[in-house]
């Protein structure tokens, strides 16, 4: 024991000398950590969310009634059934405008607590455990989440008032209930919804007999709730983060890595002397694992801290682009569990292994009498590179087998991986292979060693270079990705919604009214009601609009691939249209039959397919005709129409007289695009942030090994100053290495960095979301990444060599006496 | 029959507790409002067919009926349906869920083989359950006692897990108004409440249980009672008797039990001829002959000794099947008895609660 | 004490097996001294790498006090250089991170036995009082090695091995350096073993031998 203490004393009495190298495993393990956890805190939020939010009514089996058409369905249903003797339960949903701040809708959801089953839980509190007088007496109770609650900044007991100024009951804190969430009793609702006798849905405590024919004709049975879509939604965006996560918690173990076998070098004859004076092996490892566990430890904490205050800072962003994409609510704010910082200490444990276990090994396969000589070590990195060459090449064969044969987004992501740790472990090789060229090429003595001395620097500096480009190509690849995706998004969207003001009225009858009025009115020139249904297609949910025959459709919506005589195929009920990411999901193409769901089966043809960007869901065109006759229960939830930009206003306000529509049920296609586009920039808003600061972690990570490299440099420094080479060309020179390393780097970043963006196009978005864009190469933003890339290393070396300028002569002239 | 603990157990209800009888706290908490009530009067004359209906403006309300049964191999069988009205606030019943009204209703089936209870709960306004006075109509959910014209001829339906009974009821007896006139002192303190009875139905139809349909005919007894605020702190629980006397005699017993000093009682005899005559405490003697172990683990007197001298009566009554709990938010005692004794023989119902 | 018996160690190199030590006997009762003289290459180094438990021969005997050191294990070895063995090297491998007064105290209290008196009082004889808080790198290269000589002789070890202690030190800082080492010795009462070129240093210890083709020769006059 004495014996380990005072060995770890000498151990650590190193840092206390290189104080830059300790701080730099501990940067090293901190931003690692920070990153993952941060990117996981913000997953975890997500999804305990997604859980709450379809657990609001809990324990009840997966049962319901639903409207066969519209959303709702009367009251008198209801108590039909109950004195038919089926046990059912009436909810009531809706979304609630809240006054107060502009975007405050929340979901309202009305239940009825004496009908509830007795297994059943309404955010935890059994049916049983319900304050029934006070909350469905007035003024009730409104049940509601700390999250939402601290959004709407308001206390229990308070009462929220509507857009439309009713009273909320008081309000209740029930802790476990999702966040965007408020419960009230039906009654409540059905007034605060403007919904009086109108219900959404019967929840059933068991599957019922047949049910009365007269009401089977109102009413369908749904089994197998949508509770795990959200969740199957939303889980490649998570995928996606979790990837970006582990891209930077990568990049992160570089430079810790990179640091450890420095301080591993630099200790070598430290070790050897502890060996020498009689410290054991099994103590000199038990030591260096120590003091790893430290590291990792604090690291850690620190990490996890972070990641913390990150996923907050991240975290609105974050919630604005899952609600805007996926509709669904997350908490302003983090509730994480203990677990999840155990797990981040974990994590950053597990890095510190990663990172140090290599140099713990080789500590421990030392030979006790070779003496520490650098010259050994540069020795040794021949085979070295060429071993990482071929594992390299292994791992490209990897990526190929992935692209050739995967087909999920697991495989993209592992074929991401593999090309780029092969692309890293290549890096070493390939800059070798450059500055042996370019050493040929060097005949005068000054040029020479410049490129000898790169060519020594190279091992240490490599581990921070390989960084670099990860983080330069994982720019360049994320960046043209979000760029390229905003332009077809963009002029997609430019295409898609070329009507100028699209209507949604409150139901089916009002629909048909407002578009019979409209064909009357000359001013609207082209009328196009929407007819919608829900299915289901092999599992996955499918939105299926009716359209009309109009040439509106074959002159605006832009199909990816089309059969000769598509929209007349379609106008004739002979056809349907996919979008991409359902055809691939149903691996159908044009040409190929799909089988309609009941009650209409039958199989019709694909003649055509489009691209439908930033829809979760399936979407499928059919002839509206078609659907009116064999889905009765079809909706006409909204209208488009093409007016003279002249006529807009003067027809929108007889619009909104003649059927009391306000802005919100007629929206014009300019704040349509306006708003898809904003949902698009939030999206890619924390995807952006991470990608920078991974970028941001490469630059600490080459700045930390330039700066460990500071003082070996004045060993091979010195004897050119000696030989005459004043110390200002020394320094221009050093720089011009470091310039050089890094240039080479990103010049190779820059192609790696395309092909990670093509596989990112057209691999990783087709699994994970089902479309595919086209690549598209930007100069301007590859230039701007490839000064950026260089002025980082440019930074990264600055300091260094500030230091180098400030060495007084007689700290050179000591590396002669003072040499290992 | 006391109105107390029904208006405990809608008390548990609304207040979300599952628990025992509460103590006299919970009593004082409904008292104070209670003044927005109507209150029961001595001197109110009862009219029908009107006061067949909800009565708005009182707090608590029920239709109580309970039926001895026999099938064609002779064996015996008791059916209980009960409706409860109880209101959130003072007001009228209006059209929506914004009614003040709770509805709760008790079914049960008791016979060889055992017993059965089935509870419902339902709100007022929207249908669910309620009750029309003419046409006569009481209904929760799929459950109902349906009149014509006042309610000589009802049909009274239930359904429960494992249980069902569809039966006929038939009278042409005038109603039996306890009291004074209806009106029915609980305690010597005032407590009281609006009190009829229709002791003389005829039933046929049948019953049925896990399956088994079963015709059955037999004798029921409705009970009509309405209050705002028939409560008396210190009051334990009570035993009713609606017991139908084979020399056609009719006879309602209650005892509410103080829980220090004697029980208060009353009751009604009612004479083959209809003549009724309200009975004091005095003139009625209860005895507990012996008791049995429920399933629960709770011991309810099974076997009483009931004397009333002025009418000659002293008899048993015993359960015809001893285990008759009703596992409901508010569990009590409810089931189907058999008289024996010099006095007359005969069948009726038995109540019990606060065991 | 020490009693070495036909060692031998070759290495392998790329050019083949180099044999180094071919049968080595040598004896050193406790207390002695003994120089180890030889060309370069003669495998000095070697033996004294052996002795001190940093390497295994190929064959051959190494008794310490009639014991073999030869079939100790790992941990064994580690204990006997810490606890018997003072290292004296040509360079002077002190810790570069550890202050003068640490280096010196530091193999003595890995063996537990750190005596601050003596400890102190050779400090004062090396020199080195006004040194103790100075970092290895701030010293020159005669206080560096007087730093080593301290280190290896304050757990009074019962054999100081030393490598060409003055390899690297002028002439008048050698023989001042030898003959503090030579007093200390002494004064620990501990054996020993120097490798050394010079014949004028060997002169002054008590015993002389010679390492010509991996054997000890005869010394010669």
């Amino acid at each position: 024991m004495a014996s380990l203490l005072i060995t770890l004393q000498a151990l650590l009495s190193h840092w206390r000398r290189h104080r830059l190298q300790c701080f730099s495993i501990f940067t090293g393990l901190w931003l690692a950590t920070a990153l993952w956890t941060g990117v996981q805190a913000l997953n975890s939020q997500a999804r305990s969310d997604y859980a709450r939010a379809s657990g609001v009514l809990s324990g009840a089996s997966q049962t319901q009634l639903v409207p066969r058409q519209g959303e709702h369905l009367a009251q008198t249903l209801y108590v039909q059934l109950r004195t038919r003797g089926v046990q059912v339960t009436p909810v009531l949903e809706g979304r609630l405008q809240l006054s107060g701040s502009a975007t405050q809708a929340v979901r309202l959801i009305g239940i009825e607590p004496l009908s509830l089953p007795a297994k059943m839980a309404v955010a935890g509190v059994q049916a049983q455990a319900f304050e029934l007088s006070a909350f469905i007496d007035s003024p009730g109770q409104s049940w509601i989440g700390p999250d939402t609650l601290r959004q709407l900044n308001l206390q229990p007991g308070e009462r929220a008032r509507t857009r439309d100024g009713q009273l909320m009951p008081p309000l209740v804190l029930q802790e476990e209930l999702a966040p965007g969430v408020i419960v009230v009793d039906i009654g409540h609702a059905q007034a605060l919804l403007g919904a009086p006798g109108q219900l959404s849905r019967l929840l059933l405590e068991k599957e019922p007999p047949a049910l009365p024919a007269d009401i089977a004709a109102q009413l369908m049975l749904q089994t197998g709730g949508d509770d795990g879509d959200l969740q199957r939604l939303t889980d490649s965006f998570h995928l996606n983060l979790t990837a970006l996560g582990l891209l930077a918690f990568v990049v992160g173990l570089f430079i810790a890595h990179a640091a450890i076998g420095l301080a591993l070098e630099q200790r070598r004859g430290l070790i050897r002397t502890l060996r020498a004076c009689g410290v054991s092996l099994r103590v000199l490892l038990t030591g260096l694992a120590l003091e790893l566990g430290v590291f990792a430890l604090l690291g850690g904490l620190a990490g996890v801290v972070s990641g913390y205050l990150l996923a907050s800072l991240l975290l609105p962003d974050f919630a604005a682009s899952v609600r805007g994409l996926y509709g669904a609510q997350i908490a302003g704010q983090l509730s994480l569990s203990p677990q999840w910082w155990l797990a981040g200490v974990g994590v950053s444990l597990l890095g510190a292994l990663l990172a140090g276990v290599s140099s713990v090994l080789r500590a421990a396969r030392l030979p006790l009498l070779v003496l520490a000589q650098p010259q050994a070590w540069r020795l040794a990195q021949g085979p070295w590179l060429r071993r990482q060459a071929l594992v390299a090449l292994l791992l490209g064969l990897v990526a190929l087998g992935c692209w050739e044969w995967g087909n999920n987004l697991t495989s993209a992501f592992v074929l991401l991986a593999a090309l780029l740790l092969a692309a890293a472990l290549l890096l070493p090789a390939l800059l070798e292979l450059a500055l042996a060229g370019l050493a040929r090429l060097c005949r005068r003595p000054l040029p020479q060693w410049f490129v000898a001395d790169s060519r020594q620097q190279l091992p240490a500096l490599s581990l921070a270079l390989m960084a670099l480009l990860l983080a330069l190509a994982a720019s360049v690849g994320v960046g043209s990705m979000t760029e390229g995706f905003r332009r077809t998004f963009t002029g997609w969207l430019d295409q898609r919604l070329s009507a100028d003001l699209y209507l949604t009225p409150r139901d089916t009858a009002q629909a048909v009214q407002i578009s019979d009025w409209l064909a009357c009115q000359p001013e609207a020139t082209a009328v196009l009601p929407n007819w919608r249904v829900e299915w289901r297609l092999q599992q996955w949910p499918t939105q299926v609009q009716g359209i009309i025959d109009h040439p509106y459709y074959s002159n605006h919506w832009p199909l990816l691939e089309k059969s000769a005589g598509a929209w007349e195929q379609l106008a004739q009920g002979r056809g349907i249209m996919l979008s991409e990411q359902l055809a691939r999901r149903l691996q159908l193409g044009l040409g190929d039959a799909l089988q309609l769901p009941e009650p209409s089966a039958q199989t019709m043809p694909v003649v055509g397919i489009y691209a439908d960007y930033g829809n979760p869901k399936g979407h499928l065109l059919i002839s509206a005709d078609w659907l009116r006759q064999h889905w009765p229960q079809a909706t006409l939830s909204n209208l488009g129409l093409t007016v003279a930009s002249a006529h807009l206003p003067a027809l929108k306000r007889a619009l909104g007289q003649q059927f009391n529509l306000d802005d919100s049920r007629m929206v014009e296609q300019t704040t349509l695009k306006r708003w898809s586009a904003a949902v698009f920039e939030r999206t890619f808003a924390a995807t952006a942030a991470l990608n920078s600061l991974t970028l941001g972690i490469a630059g600490v990570a080459l700045f930390i090994s330039l700066l460990s490299l500071g003082q070996s440099r004045l060993g091979q420094l010195a004897p050119l100053w000696a030989l005459g080479v004043e110390r200002r060309r020394l320094i221009w020179l050093t720089l011009g290495q470091t310039l050089m390393l890094s240039s080479f780097t990103v010049l190779l970043a820059i192609p790696l960095g395309l092909l990670l963006a093509w596989c990112l196009v057209a691999v990783v978005n087709v699994q994970a979301f089902g479309w595919r864009l086209p690549l598209y190469v930007l100069p301007g933003q590859l230039l701007q990444l490839a000064v950026l890339g260089v002025l980082t290393s440019f930074l990264a070396s600055a300091w260094p060599l500030w230091q180098l300028a400030r060495r007084q002569p007689s700290d050179l002239l000591r590396q002669f006496a003072n040499e290992r | 029959m006391n109105v107390k603990p029904w208006l405990t157990a809608l008390c548990l209800l609304l207040a979300g507790c599952d628990g025992p009888t509460p103590g006299p706290n919970s009593f004082a908490g409904l008292g104070q409002q209670a003044s927005a009530f109507q209150q029961v009067t001595p001197g109110h004359e009862l009219q029908f067919p009107r006061d067949h209906g909800a009565h708005d403006g009182f707090r608590i309300e029920w239709w109580y009926v309970t039926a001895n049964l026999q099938d064609a191999q002779g064996r015996q069988w008791g059916a209980q349906w009960t409706l409860f009205r109880s209101a959130l606030r003072p007001g009228a019943e209006s059209a929506d869920w914004n009614s003040p009204n709770l509805w709760m209703g008790h079914a049960a089936l008791t016979g060889p083989g055992g017993h059965q209870s089935s509870e419902v709960l339902a709100r007022g306004g929207i249908g669910q359950a309620g009750v029309e006075a003419q046409p006569f109509r009481a209904w929760i959910d799929d459950w109902s006692l349906q009149g014509g014209n006042g309610i000589g001829q009802l049909q009274m339906k239930a359904t429960g897990r494992d249980f069902r009974f569809d039966l006929h009821l038939v009278s042409e007896r005038p109603l039996v108004l306890h009291g004074a006139k209806g009106y029915s002192e609980k305690s010597g303190k005032g407590q009281a409440s609006y009190y009829y009875s229709q002791p003389f139905y005829q039933v046929s139809g049948e019953v049925e249980r896990d399956g088994q349909r079963v015709a059955v005919t037999g004798q029921a007894w409705l009970d009509r009672e309405w209050s705002s605020q028939p409560l008396a702190a210190g009051q334990s629980g009570w035993d009713w008797f609606s017991l139908h006397l084979d020399s056609g005699a009719k006879v309602m017993l209650f005892q509410v039990r103080e829980a220090h000093g004697d029980a208060y009682k009353a009751g009604t005899w009612v004479s083959a001829d209809g003549k009724t005559q309200a009975l004091q405490g005095a003139q009625i003697e209860l005895q507990v002959l012996a008791s049995s172990k429920q399933a629960n683990g709770k011991t309810v007197p099974t076997r009483w000794r009931v004397r009333l001298p002025e009418q000659g009566v002293d008899i048993q009554v015993e359960a015809l099947y001893k285990q008759a709990w009703m596992n409901t938010r508010f569990p009590y005692w409810e089931g189907p008895v058999r008289v024996e004794g010099g006095s007359g023989q005969g069948r009726g119902y038995l109540e019990m609660t606060g065991y | 004490m020490l009693v070495v018996e036909q060692l031998c160690k070759s290495f392998t190199t790329a050019q083949g097996v180099l044999p180094v030590l071919q049968g080595v006997d040598l004896q050193l009762a406790r207390g002695s001294s003994l120089a180890l003289m030889g060309e370069s290459g003669s495998g000095k180094s070697t033996l004294l790498h052996l002795l001190a438990g940093l390497d295994r021969a190929d064959s051959g005997r190494i008794l310490i006090e009639d014991l073999p050191l030869d079939t100790r294990d790992e941990t064994a070895l580690a204990r006997w250089r810490r606890d018997s063995i003072g290292l004296v090297f040509q360079q002077y491998n002190l810790i570069s991170s550890l202050d003068v007064a640490a280096n010196l105290a530091f193999q003595a209290r890995l063996a537990g036995r750190h005596d601050p008196a003596w400890t102190a009082q050779m400090a004062e004889r090396l020199g080195l009082t006004e040194l103790l808080q100075r970092y290895p790198e701030q010293l020159s290269g005669g206080q560096q090695q007087r730093v080593a000589i301290g280190r290896a002789l304050a757990g009074r070890p019962a054999l100081v091995l030393a490598d060409e202690p003055t390899g690297s030190l002028d002439e008048a800082s050698s023989e001042e350096v030898l003959q503090l080492m030579l007093e200390l010795v002494a004064q620990a009462g501990s054996s020993l073993l120097m490798v050394t070129h010079s014949r004028q240093l060997a002169a002054r210890l008590e015993q002389r031998c010679f390492l010509k083709a991996g054997r000890v020769q005869p010394e010669p006059d």
